[in-house]
């Protein structure tokens, strides 16, 4: 290997000045609203702002719902792309696309649908209103239901994508040395894909401390009850804009410290 | 060996620019395409009596394209103030219209109508709500319009004149949002306007007694900024004649 090899991969690797424009006009889609946020932002009366009881709150709501989303999409998500990577059955690629319906759809969308399928007169909550006297819309519970229908699909298909990039060779040999399908999955197939596991968790998490449209058409709104972040900054915004800059300076706090933090640590890793 | 295949990137490539190229065309096109675009900011509680208005402002004006933005007063007011293009400014309350005036981006405005509260509940009435005392039954799920937005800040007058403390489970953030939850049967009773009842088949409305009931009058304006000050001194003359009138007062609207 000679140096001049290695000077061509390194310029070669590089990409063009045209990328480098265009990439830096990507960016500003993201920095501009930024700075139009913090232009905006009352920075004398923030300290006061952030200590009303309808931002501790929103933030205490947004904090159970994103983390409750999370968690379920943890339990019922991973299986679902498990089965969807190595499962082979009839209708897989319907199914793929019904998970990712929830990424094309409108979220307010999805909220009316959730209150059709799970209301107090709809197909699945009509008759358990009936046997339990459960109502599931305008409850935290139901901010948590359309949170993990939004949020659920970036979990699976990071998951099922990381599933189908690793090599069966390994859980092969796993199981030919006598581990069980449990022993199999636990040891070798989940910590082989952790960095995508752990990726696709953030990414479903952000999605879902940002929801807005399918809790607010599904669960109300209801400070305390079923006011999240972004429900407070929607009702804010119409009555006290200050409280609403604060809100949401909150949001681009939270959610940027974990990202940065966090996405740097296991992207590396992986 | 890992060899790149050729003719893989300038395809995608050129798919990008071909749809950035329609996308562009589409967008010169739509500005063009109709005479006259007039932009109607509307509060929610109009949407059926504006949609009957836009059918015939444009059959009286042939060439002419009435465009629709409907939605809580305060929602419009914010997005006008922030310089969203609007030609017409329709506010279901004085406050919001108010702002956008001293704001400087909308001037002389008039009030063209006028409607009440009314108590909205399900066909069948599940709840048995009987009078706006029900409202603070903690067993009945109650929806109210969200506060700054019209029918929420006068929902809350009425109940304060009623001496009623509401047991909310939501503050939604339009009327129409509000009626919609009443009407799925999601709420046992929502406080909305006459108009919203009357234009619903699946809600029943309870009248709110006079002492306590509110009555809201609905201004218009033309904006300063928008683009065609022609077609909304048109549009907002419209609304106020003979036949605009004619259309609010069938859709349960009051003269003012």
């Amino acid at each position: 290997m000679t140096d001049r090899a290695a000077e061509v991969r390194r310029k070669a690797s590089r990409p063009p000045a045209l990328v480098m424009v265009l990439a830096l006009a990507g960016l500003a889609v993201f920095v501009v609203p930024l700075l139009g946020l913090l232009a905006r932002t009352p920075w004398q009366d923030l300290p006061q702002l952030l200590t009303e009881d309808v931002v501790a709150d929103a933030l205490r709501l947004s904090l159970i719902a994103s983390l409750g989303a999370t968690a379920i999409s943890t339990v019922i998500g991973v299986p679902l792309a498990l089965v969807l990577a190595r499962v082979d059955f009839p209708g897989r690629p319907i199914v793929r696309g019904l998970v990712l319906l929830p990424l094309v759809i409108p979220p307010v969308v999805g909220g009316a649908a959730l209150l059709f399928a799970l209301g107090r007169r709809g197909v699945i909550g009509a008759p358990l209103y009936e046997a339990t006297g459960l109502v599931l819309p305008f409850s935290t519970w139901g901010v948590i239901i359309a949170t993990t229908f939004v949020a659920m699909p970036f979990l699976v298909i990071t998951v099922e994508g990381a599933l189908r990039n690793l090599d069966p060779r390994f859980e092969g040999a796993a199981a030919s040395l006598g581990a069980g399908r449990w022993t199999v999955l636990r040891r070798v197939t989940l910590p082989m894909i952790a960095p995508s596991l752990a990726a696709g968790l953030l990414l479903t998490w952000a999605r879902a401390l940002g929801e807005f449209g399918a809790t607010i058409t599904f669960a109300g709104n209801l400070q305390g009850r079923t006011q999240t972040l972004p429900l407070a900054v929607f009702v804010a915004l119409e009555s006290d804009r200050d409280t609403a800059v604060a809100l949401s300076l909150i949001m681009v706090a939270i959610s940027l410290t974990v990202l940065v933090v966090l996405r740097e640590r296991w992207w590396r890793s992986g | 060996m890992i060899r790149p295949r050729r003719g893989q990137l300038p395809r995608v490539a050129l798919l990008a620019f071909l749809a950035l190229a329609l996308v562009a065309a589409a967008c010169s096109s739509g500005s063009t395409t109709a005479e006259s675009v007039i932009l109607v900011s509307a509060a929610a509680s109009l949407t059926n009596a504006f949609a009957e208005i836009e059918t015939a402002f444009e059959v009286a004006n042939p060439g002419v394209d009435v465009v629709l933005n409907l939605g809580g007063s305060s929602v419009l007011r914010e997005q006008i103030l922030e310089g969203a293009p609007a030609d017409v400014f329709a506010s279901a309350d004085v406050t919001n219209m108010n702002l956008v005036v001293s704001g400087g981006v909308a001037d002389s405005p008039q009030v063209f109508a006028t409607n009440q509260l009314q108590i909205a509940v399900p066909l069948g009435n599940p709840g048995d709500v009987t009078g706006i005392a029900d409202l603070a039954d903690e067993q009945l799920l109650v929806g109210l319009c969200a506060s700054g937005v019209p029918c929420g800040d006068l929902a809350g007058e009425a109940l304060k004149r009623a001496g009623v403390a509401a047991a909310v489970d939501t503050h939604e953030p339009n009327v129409k949002a509000l009626l919609t939850k009443v009407e799925s049967g999601d709420l046992d009773a929502g406080v909305v306007y006459v108009t919203d009842v009357a234009g619903s088949e699946a809600v029943t409305g309870i009248d709110i007694p006079a002492s306590a009931n509110v009555t809201a009058g609905y201004p218009i304006a033309a904006t300063t900024g928008g683009d065609n000050p022609d077609g909304a001194a048109a549009f907002v003359a419209f609304v106020l004649s003979a036949d605009g009138q004619a259309i609010l007062a069938r859709h349960g609207f009051g003269t003012p």
